[in-house]
């Protein structure tokens, strides 16, 4: 964990960071996930001189699909830049990220549904069921639901820790969409496995990070070069397991660290899904 | 049978700027000495530019393979922006605007073109002198991709079977294969390994000398664009448009099943055959129905037709054929 958010709220062009945040930063950061719809209405209308694509269904499709990729990977940027970067109010722009990528994915869905196989409920049945790379983004779809829903901050207090546990399905949530994306293609998987390579890169943050994390947060541990002996394995391997890709233990922590985490929390009490 | 193509009058399939410069061809040729045309429609005269207008003296609604076994579905030919700005032509890259955007740089003259194997006559061939003994003619097919997308698209060209019969096959020649240039300098997907270079395809000697099997130089009435496979391509209306290879520059008779480009890259989901059949999906999509490029937003998909739509020219060559195994 990085310093404290409150800690760098110095004032900046006379506006304290929260009013930087909402009369600066999230209206910009709003525009420019607006953009590629913006790109999209003016392809498809072939407004401002824009080129009409020769197939536009196709177009909207891969563009909602890569738009919603491309944001789920800045969501899940946001934990490893505000702690290189030493920008913890960062944090502040990941709903509205999150929000939009689930806004792109419907998106998607809809112009599946709508304009490519026009409402035909037993094909998009046929399609969900039997073949893998649908399957694959409807789950990623589905489960992305939850999120949103409980992405307002009412729900982030209501749930508490659940709310962190239940958002750590954004991880499997992106491999699924990389994996659609990568499924669909025909041969040329350049550009999905750039994805995952991302991906990888941004899960591999959290992976290495957790362990030098839990040496800093968890004094009950041993040291680290007793580790590095041979010291403790047991905990070694429960800490560094791949299933362990955020730096909030899950359950199966032990009870001082889970005490330990909760004071954590409540020291960032306005953020209650820091570290994730 | 319902005859639906004499309603399309010209006017209507053909952008106007196309359309008025073949009226003045034909006015121009109309002008001519009836002795003069009949000359001209013995040999091929194919310009090097592309884009300049094709001599030839059919009426696409009355050719082979007319489009006459759909009459519920709209056969209003694809723009020639359409088809020109929309291929899969990986040799250019996989981006479907790809080869507009690169094929330029393809220097499609001289082209040489060598015929070998089980055939009397073999060699290697200047275009031109390739071209001569055949009379151009237009035809409209429909194109159906393996994606699922289809077009509609007035080539001009002339039949594979008269090509082939130049050369006499002998007993031996089963199957003939088609191969692509290669030419990495001017064809910068060639760098990258996408596909096993260079690109190749393959068809039973009955397929090729079906009438349908159409060799194209040129759309629209004028000379193919390179992304569309200039010089010298392939049009197999009854298969998936892979099958349709580009950019000729062998042709190669033989006894055995020749080795094809999509086949060998996931033989799984690309077959030898590639007819278009609705009643077998591709492993990943259906291939029921399809969309047709161009048609409106909200344009409903419209059913895929066996073969294409071209099964009483056709099926004949599948009979007794398990086209589930056979895809």
């Amino acid at each position: 964990m990085t310093a404290h958010p409150l800690a760098s709220s110095k004032p900046v062009l006379g506006l304290s960071v929260e009013r930087r945040y909402r009369l600066i930063y999230k209206p910009l950061v709003f525009l420019a996930c607006l953009a590629p719809l913006a790109w999209m209405a003016c392809s498809v209308f072939g407004w401002l001189g824009f080129t009409p694509p020769v197939d536009a269904v196709k177009f909207l499709e891969l563009r909602c699909g890569k738009s919603a990729l491309n944001l789920l990977m800045l969501t899940l940027m946001v934990t490893p830049v505000r702690e290189l970067a030493r920008l913890p109010n960062l944090l502040r722009l990941r709903r509205m990220l999150g929000l939009f990528a689930f806004f792109y994915v419907v998106l998607h869905f809809a112009v599946y549904l709508v304009l490519d196989v026009d409402l035909d409920w037993h094909q998009v049945a046929t399609d969900i069921l039997k073949r893998p790379y649908i399957t694959v983004g409807f789950t990623a779809l589905v489960l992305l639901v939850p999120l949103a829903v409980t992405s307002t901050k009412r729900m982030m207090r209501r749930m508490g820790r659940r709310w962190t546990r239940l958002h750590r399905l954004i991880y499997p949530i992106s491999a699924l969409g990389i994996c659609h994306f990568y499924w669909q293609e025909k041969i040329d998987v350049r550009e999905p496995l750039v994805y995952a390579g991302v991906l990888l890169l941004l899960l591999g943050y959290r992976w290495v990070r957790s362990p030098k994390m839990w040496a800093v947060l968890a004094p009950i541990r041993a040291p680290r070069s007793a580790l590095w002996r041979g010291g403790a394995p047991a905990r070694v391997a429960q800490h560094a397991s791949p299933g362990r890709l955020a730096a909030v233990p899950a359950g199966s922590a032990s009870q001082p660290v889970r005490a330990h985490n909760r004071s954590v929390r409540s020291s960032v009490a306005n953020d209650p899904c820091a570290g994730q | 049978m319902t005859t639906r193509i004499p309603r399309i009058a010209p006017s209507e399939i053909t952008p106007p700027e196309v359309y008025f410069d073949r009226r003045r061809f034909l006015t121009g040729a109309l002008a001519a000495s009836a002795g003069a045309v009949l000359a001209r429609a013995g040999a091929a005269v194919l310009p090097s530019a592309a884009g300049a207008p094709l001599q030839y003296t059919n009426d696409a609604a009355e050719s082979v393979g007319a489009l006459v076994h759909a009459p519920e579905q709209d056969e209003t030919p694809n723009s020639w922006e359409q088809i020109t700005h929309y291929n899969n032509y990986y040799e250019f890259g996989t981006s479907k605007s790809d080869p507009a955007a690169y094929a330029g740089q393809l220097q499609v003259r001289p082209w040489s073109l060598a015929v070998a194997g089980e055939a009397e006559r073999t060699g290697t061939f200047a275009l031109e002198d390739f071209l001569k003994p055949y009379a151009l003619e237009e035809r409209i097919y429909r194109f159906r991709c393996v994606e699922a997308w289809s077009m509609v698209i007035p080539w001009v060209g002339f039949p594979l079977a008269q090509l082939l019969q130049q050369f006499k096959p002998t007993s031996r020649a089963k199957f003939v294969a088609f191969e692509t240039l290669y030419r990495p300098s001017q064809m910068p997907g060639q760098r990258m390994p996408i596909l096993q270079w260079p690109y190749r395809e393959g068809l039973r000697i009955d397929e090729a000398m079906n009438p349908l099997a159409f060799m194209v130089v040129g759309l629209y009435g004028r000379v193919l664009p390179n992304q569309s496979g200039a010089p010298l391509r392939l049009i197999v209306p009854w298969k998936y448009g892979f099958k349709s290879i580009k950019a000729i520059v062998r042709i190669v008779f033989s006894e055995q099943q020749p080795v094809t480009t999509w086949s060998q890259a996931a033989p799984n989901e690309y077959g030898f055959y590639a007819n278009v059949n609705p009643h077998v999906p591709h492993p990943r999509w259906s291939q029921a129905t399809e969309r047709r490029i161009g048609a409106p937003l909200f344009h409903e998909r419209q059913a895929t037709l066996m073969f294409n739509g071209y099964a009483p020219e056709v099926a004949y060559l599948y009979k007794g054929m398990d086209l589930h195994q056979y895809f």
